[in-house]
């Protein structure tokens, strides 16, 4: 191998780095969530009591309603915006590719900006619009179409945190697909409408299965981390609306059940193992490519 | 235009207008009288007026943007190292664990990590007897870990399509690793260390849930004190800290571009493209 004889000097620092502070919190949670929580400061029993561990926040975790709705919802809720996010975001990633190089950087520029701003102040500004007296409410009533003396609710029920989560997420879907599309040869669908296929033919026999690669990275990069939303659930959602991330947090901070809490962590990121496994495997298959 | 690129236009501006609508009403409704946030009751400034006056606020922002730059400013030199190795050396021993430990936060949902962390400070306060309380070192630590993922992606896709050649030439004409990675390496990618340490910046400097996790009483970033008021409800003083800050990522994203596209004719003309 060329270049540095080895990669010690370079990988080093960060290497030691995640260790402590990437990996080890992790095993630490996993530690903690076979204690059991007690009056005290830390608020738990001691991880290194070894006969004193078991998976009881686990089994309580998953007979108990409350956490099975909330983990069956949150991966309704993130499968949704998957779903959601790819049919907004496909055609619109594939009519970036489409566009002249110059103004698909400015395009690219444009998708990148929210992605910079803020989610708190994204989702601020969805409150804004779907509450009652708010400017989309405004609008429908002043066409006319709704009793603004009984104006329909949007805010904290399911559609707004769906709305949320959409207008939150679509970025993280248009960038995997743009960077696949961008980089697709076009000629073959060229190709094969100059062979006389119908342009639904070319694209579903070529430009589909081509992009299928940024498809499953983008679908998998709205997924995962939608699973564990926090901000957008808590603000769109209203109390106590059902996802694991609002979970984690009212056992946390309300009930101070650091235990379970963890517990509830570990489980989030075991069901999102494969996922991320995945998600890894298709980053390193294209980065093999280029 | 044929109706194709009609459609294909329509479906952009459609697209785009979903993205922008309602961070441009924040900033209109930031210039309203009224006392409602979605009220237009006539031009005013009053509400930026309340912010300057805010202290608790005004404490809180700084607080944020020293945070921001310190844990951007590490981020930067271990995701550079980091980017570095997994661009340059293809196999090492360790380094399937070590591309994991570097690609999975950029996917992980946050408040799992958020929660391990903090974990992590209480336990090694109760064993190492450090930190003995959480505050602005441990948020330090807590925004340098997440974001040091990010500049590492960024500079590893650039060195990937960068020219070895230039390196190994160096290196062949007796040039030290460490001088070639400085002479060499640095500038090379210094377009893509900008970009990683504003991504950076402007996540840490955005972050509200490893911060409500790893934040204390009296080291409380700007994003935490937000949420907390807009729980309460909305307020046209939050439109106005959402319109300042949609104004400074603008102006930044904007500058790092022209910056990019400057320096990329300038490299076409150089090489005679």
């Amino acid at each position: 191998m060329s270049g540095g004889k080895n990669a010690l000097p370079s990988a080093i620092l960060p290497y030691a780095w995640l260790l402590v502070f990437f990996l080890a919190p992790l095993l630490v949670s996993l530690a903690i969530s076979l204690t059991h929580a007690v009056d005290g400061s830390p608020p738990y029993s001691n991880p290194f009591d070894w006969p004193s561990l078991n998976l009881e926040n686990y089994r309580s975790i998953l007979s108990d309603d409350l956490y099975a709705d909330a983990l069956v919802n949150s991966i309704r809720v993130a499968a949704t915006t998957a779903l959601l996010c790819l049919l907004i975001g496909y055609p619109m990633a594939y009519a970036m590719a489409l566009e002249p190089p110059g103004r698909r950087q400015i395009l690219l520029m444009a998708i990148i900006l929210p992605f910079f701003t803020s989610s708190l102040i994204r989702t601020y500004a969805m409150i804004n619009l779907l509450k009652e007296t708010g400017l989309i409410n405004q609008a429908l009533s002043a066409l006319g179409l709704v009793d603004p003396a009984h104006p329909p609710s949007i805010l904290y029920s399911d559609w707004a945190v769906q709305i949320g989560m959409v207008y939150n997420y679509l970025p993280f879907m248009i960038l995997p697909l743009y960077a696949n599309l961008a980089r697709l040869d076009w000629t073959l669908a060229e190709a094969a409408r100059d062979l006389g296929a119908p342009p639904w033919r070319a694209f579903a026999t070529i430009v589909l299965p081509l992009s299928w690669p940024g498809i499953v990275s983008g679908v998998l990069l709205v997924f995962i981390p939608a699973c564990g939303e926090y901000v957008v659930p808590t603000l769109l959602g209203g109390q106590n609306y059902p996802m694991i991330g609002t979970q984690l947090s009212t056992e946390f901070f309300q009930n101070r059940d650091w235990p379970l809490a963890s517990a509830v962590a570990i489980l989030l990121l075991a069901i999102l193992v494969a996922p991320l496994l995945l998600l890894q495997w298709i980053a390193r298959r294209s980065e093999a490519a280029a | 235009m044929t109706g194709r690129g009609l459609f294909r236009r329509s479906v952009l501006a459609f697209g785009l207008a979903f993205l922008y609508a309602p961070l441009v009403l924040v900033v209109i409704y930031s210039f309203t009288a009224s006392k409602l946030a979605t009220v237009w009751a006539g031009f005013s400034t009053r509400w930026y007026g309340e912010l300057i006056a805010d202290e608790a606020l005004l404490e809180a922002a700084w607080l944020s943007l020293r945070l921001a730059f310190i844990s951007a400013t590490l981020a930067l030199a271990l995701g550079t190292l980091a980017g570095f190795a997994l661009a340059r050396f293809p196999r090492f021993s360790g380094r399937t664990l070590f591309a994991g430990m570097v690609f999975a936060p950029l996917a992980m949902p946050e408040i799992v990590m958020a929660i391990s962390l903090l974990l992590l400070f209480v336990n090694m306060g109760e064993i190492l007897g450090w930190p003995s309380q959480r505050g602005f070192l441990t948020l330090v630590i807590a925004h340098t870990t997440f974001t040091l993922s990010y500049v590492a992606v960024i500079v590893a896709g650039r060195l990937a399509e960068s020219d070895r050649s230039i390196e190994e030439a160096a290196l062949d004409l007796g040039a030290s690793p460490l001088k070639t990675f400085f002479v060499i390496t640095l500038p090379v990618i210094a377009p893509a260390l900008a970009a990683g340490w504003l991504l950076a910046f402007s996540l840490s400097l955005d972050d509200v849930v490893t911060s409500q996790f790893i934040s204390a009483p009296g080291a409380t970033p700007l994003p935490v004190v937000v949420l907390g008021s807009v729980k309460l409800g909305v307020s046209p003083k939050i439109n106005a800290i959402g319109a300042i800050s949609v104004v400074l990522v603008l102006l930044a994203t904007s500058a790092a571009y022209v910056v990019q596209s400057r320096r990329g004719r300038r490299l076409r003309q150089r090489s005679g493209l």
